[in-house]
């Protein structure tokens, strides 16, 4: 019998501590396949970033560093510019990527830092207990949003992948989604390409990945992968930013 | 290779930097340190190594976290306000246990202060810094020959404890200009079995200071004290004048070089005056201290600031009947060696006669 479907070798064979449904499972399994696809496995270093994907050494099979909060990208750019032969990928979500750690991205960003970066929007902060996020959408409760997010006094949903791709440092930037197996397919193919400018050594790839937090959603699982393709895409559209598919 | 060049205080730190093997230095402006950065990227790219002018000192610290992370030798510098900005990474350093030297050219705060000299940053650099209980090394040079020595030595320290080391200067050790004998250095080699290159034949690799299963951060704060212990073997101080004298000054960096004229002033006078300058301010040299107050009972600490030091000259000899004066001079201005001389001269009359 033909194996269609077995677990990426650069992916340890633990159950992840992630809430059911949450999408930071599938985003790792993504990237597991993608070191595997391009047998990056033993020349990886990751560097980890605080929120609850904390714990990507304990699940991706690599060299890892763990960074200060937010500061991922400018320890990557740190490994990188030291080991350049090696593959450096930062795993980051948005209150790490999009509050604490804007400058840090933008200049990783803009100085051109050929690293491969995974942006996980699931619109909160996860792990302190779902409180409101640069990328909380309008009218969205959170646990200091309570009414909802005001946009006159709480701004708006940060849009990373556009604002980044107006840099003209980047090479690869684009958005994605895992709530179907369409966007799924999709998701794998960006990330093929945020990690092939690193290895062919282009640039700074880039692919936020809108995920799905059902636990500070306060959802079931199947409401929480529903509002994905509802509420985030209509205002996040998936798609590519800056470079192109070959 | 023992040529003698006029150089500033902070280029020989570069210097020094770049012969013991510094390839990595990320940085952020800041007066008065800013002749470190400008000559790392003037000189760095020559030897193959890499000069990045960061977005912040936060940036800096992180990039030096990388670099350290992969077992390159890296630096950084700045001033007060950046080091400050520096410490969240100077914790992490710590607690994951990389290697990086960091420099603090200090100027006068707080806030946005002055930028003149001032050794208000010597609790800062001596307890820590940042949050958690951790220690870095703390190098203190009172010359240019120094800041190009010392630079060298905390590169080998930083690299044997697996944990950052500081030199802390001011504008005064940085601005001045002092011939400096240039030497070749041979690299003390530390084990690297911890260094990130990519898993190819062997495990995979793990820097982190997050511990949170039962016991395992009680654990790791007692491995991290105890090397902390370890580092008594690495205490450096300067003496003089201690034989028959009835009064010792103990001052560190920019102040012990001017004191040291006032002190052979008073000695000049027939006042039996030592010194005492300690090099490294972490580890603080409290058994020496000891010691010393076993036969002479008279101390003085004199700083550039309002009294920090002047807590562990008191750790270290204010037990039993011994007297710890303290000359302090806030930011502002510089004492002259004839002031500092009257000030040491009241203290010696005072309790001498
Ligand atoms: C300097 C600092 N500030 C705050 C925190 C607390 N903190 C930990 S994770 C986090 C936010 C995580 O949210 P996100 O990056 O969106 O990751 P998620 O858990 O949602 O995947 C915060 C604020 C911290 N660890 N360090
Ligand atoms: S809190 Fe949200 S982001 Fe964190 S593991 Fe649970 S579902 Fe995932
Ligand atoms: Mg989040």
């Amino acid at each position: 019998m033909k194996q269609v479907f077995k677990r990426p070798e650069a992916l340890v064979d633990v159950p992840f501590h992630f809430c059911p449904g949450c999408h930071h499972g599938i985003v790792h399994r993504l990237v597991a396949e993608c070191i595997d696809r391009y047998g990056l496995r033993e020349k990886t270093i990751g560097v980890a970033s605080v929120g609850c994907s904390v714990f990507l050494y304990d699940y991706i099979d690599v060299d890892v560093v763990e960074a200060p909060h937010g500061r991922a990208p400018a320890v990557a750019t740190g490994v990188k510019r030291a080991c350049p032969d090696n593959f450096v990928f930062t795993y980051q979500g948005d209150g790490d990527l999009a509050a604490i750690g804007t400058a840090e991205i933008i200049h990783a960003a803009n100085r051109g830092e050929r690293l491969t970066v995974v942006f996980v929007n699931n619109t909160v902060f996860g792990m302190t207990g779902g409180q409101m996020a640069p990328t909380t959408m309008a009218g969205q409760e959170t646990t200091t949003t309570p009414f909802g997010r005001q946009t006159d006094t709480n701004g708006f949903p940060i849009k990373m992948a556009e604002l980044l791709s107006q840099l003209p440092g980047t090479t690869f930037i684009a958005r994605a989604a895992v709530n179907t197996p369409k966007n799924l397919m999709r998701a794998k193919k960006l990330l093929r390409k945020a990690f092939e400018v690193q290895t062919e050594n282009q640039g700074f790839g880039f692919v936020e990945f809108l995920s799905a937090c059902p636990t500070n959603w306060k959802m079931s699982p199947e409401q929480a992968n529903k509002r994905v393709g509802e509420e985030m895409i209509p205002y996040f559209p998936l798609g590519i930013f800056k470079g192109e598919l070959k | 290779m023992a040529e003698t060049v006029l150089v500033k205080g902070n280029e020989a730190i570069a210097m020094g930097a770049i012969e013991a093997g510094c390839r990595f230095y990320f940085g952020y402006p800041i007066t008065p340190q800013n002749d470190i950065p400008e000559y790392m990227s003037k000189h760095l790219p020559g030897t193959g190594g890499t000069f990045i002018q960061a977005e912040s000192e936060i940036a800096s610290i992180n990039m030096l976290l990388g670099a350290g992370a992969t077992g390159a030798r890296a630096m950084t510098s700045s001033s007060s306000p950046g080091i400050s900005l520096k410490q969240e990474g100077i914790s992490y350093l710590c607690g994951s246990q990389i290697p990086g030297v960091i420099v603090n050219m200090s100027r006068s705060g707080p806030g946005l202060g002055g930028i003149s000299p001032s050794q208000g940053d010597y609790f800062q650099a001596t307890r820590g810094g940042g949050h958690g209980d951790y220690r870095t090394i703390v190098l203190a040079p009172h010359s240019v020959q120094e800041n190009y020595d010392l630079t060298m030595k905390a590169f080998d320290l930083s690299d044997k404890y697996r944990n950052p080391v500081l030199i802390l200067g001011d504008a005064l050790l940085g601005q001045m200009k002092e011939p400096l004998k240039k030497h070749s250095y041979r690299k003390k080699e530390y084990s690297k079995d911890w260094i990130l290159t990519g898993t190819k034949g062997r495990r995979p690799r793990l820097l982190k200071s997050l511990y949170l299963s039962e016991g395992e951060l009680t654990d790791h704060n007692w491995l991290l004290y105890k090397k902390y212990k370890r580092m008594k073997c690495e205490i450096m101080f300067e003496t003089q004048f201690l034989e028959g004298a009835k009064l010792i000054v103990v001052a560190f960096g920019s102040v012990a070089r001017i004191i040291k004229t006032s002190i052979q002033m008073v000695r000049d006078r027939g006042m039996k005056v030592g010194l005492f300058r300690p090099i490294t301010l972490f580890p603080f040299p409290y058994d020496a201290l000891e010691k010393i107050s076993l036969s002479i009972k008279n101390f003085m600490a004199v700083e550039l600031n309002t009294g920090q030091m002047v807590e562990d000259l008191k750790l270290a000899v204010g037990h039993k009947k011994n007297q710890v004066d303290f000359y302090g001079r806030p930011p502002g201005s510089i004492p002259s060696p004839d002031e500092l001389y009257n000030e040491v001269k009241k203290v010696y009359k005072k309790r001498i006669g």
